[in-house]
């Protein structure tokens, strides 16, 4: 099982990389609504996927973050993504399948997934 | 609707984040001697004065601006209480509160606990700046996790680092493996 011991390798190996890491006003966060609302309309398997994501494809500036209910519950679950000097998006009845969709067109490749905003609802 | 306790838990954590704590406890024990699932949940956070908490269980009371309905109490308090179970929560301005669950362990109507490992890592990885102690114990066995000995060894890396991220995720579910030993709880 995994012990301390491998978590002080971890920060050994990685000590030689620090200057690689961005300044947070750089950083993309995409921040999941995760009040009531949020989690029980499925935000928690989304905020997994898209945690194990950035992960796995290594997207150092992007930080993922949780948050409360920001009083769109019916719209739940929610993901928002703010790109440094950019306008915020807001993805609406979002699912870990979608969410991947996110991470692949709006976070690496730069383009918004329309069909999912805030905005394809139709009513704001 | 939750459908898992540790949906709850996740959900009731949020509370205790939003109480401006700065550390978070968070204790499982499954017991199948005493038949029961027991949670509790503290925080050192701005806790409710006497008439927040005498309404704590009220649906149609809330203290959020966004919405005027607080259906996250409610929901862990009759998921406790429909298999029999008890459920308080005692709570004083700018000290803490605690919140405890007890199911029947037995009963049909408990839900699972469902993926608790899911929800340890993304309330310890999205809050950094929070200490954990989660312990999770099955009958006479249990582990520990206090993120204050990570931050210790870690000092400024993130938890989101991919090796560390890695790392926390799979520390829980090898040790919550290693307690169930094959049973679904």
């Amino acid at each position: 099982m995994k012990t301390l011991e491998e978590l002080k390798a971890i920060r050994e190996k990685m000590q030689g990389q620090i200057g690689l890491r961005s300044e947070d006003s750089d950083k993309t966060r995409v921040v999941v609504g995760m009040a009531t609302c949020g989690i029980a309309s499925g935000a928690r398997p989304v905020l997994t996927a898209l945690s194990d994501a950035v992960q796995s494809k290594h997207l150092s500036n992007v930080t993922v973050t949780q948050t409360g209910c920001i009083g769109l519950c019916q719209y739940e679950p929610i993901v928002e993504v703010m790109e440094p000097g950019k306008d915020k998006v807001t993805y609406v009845k979002m699912t870990p399948e979608k969410a991947l969709e996110v991470v692949e067109q709006h976070l690496i490749r730069g383009q918004i997934v329309g069909k999912y905003t805030i905005s394809s609802e139709g009513r704001l | 609707m939750m459908t898992e306790i540790s949906l709850n838990v996740l959900d009731v954590a949020q509370n205790s984040i939003r109480a401006g704590a700065s550390r978070i406890i968070i204790d499982i024990q499954v017991s199948h001697k005493e038949d029961r699932l027991k949670v509790i949940i503290s925080d050192n956070g701005c806790g409710m004065t006497d008439s927040q908490l005498a309404h704590v269980d009220d649906p149609f009371y809330s203290t959020r601006t966004t919405r005027t309905i607080g259906l996250g109490i409610p929901f862990f308090k009759n998921g406790a209480e429909m298999t029999g179970g008890t459920f308080s929560i005692k709570s004083e301005a700018g000290k803490g509160t605690e919140v405890t669950a007890v199911f029947v362990l037995s009963h049909i109507d408990r839900m699972p606990l469902g993926d608790i490992t899911s929800t340890m890592l993304s309330l310890i990885t999205c809050n950094e700046n929070i200490d954990f102690v989660y312990t999770y114990g099955v009958d006479n066995r249990s582990f520990t996790l206090d993120t204050r000995e990570f931050r210790k060894i870690l000092g400024d890396i993130s938890y989101q680092e991919p090796d560390v991220y890695n790392y926390i995720k799979e520390y829980l579910q090898e040790h919550k493996d290693d307690l169930d030993q094959g049973k679904y709880i």
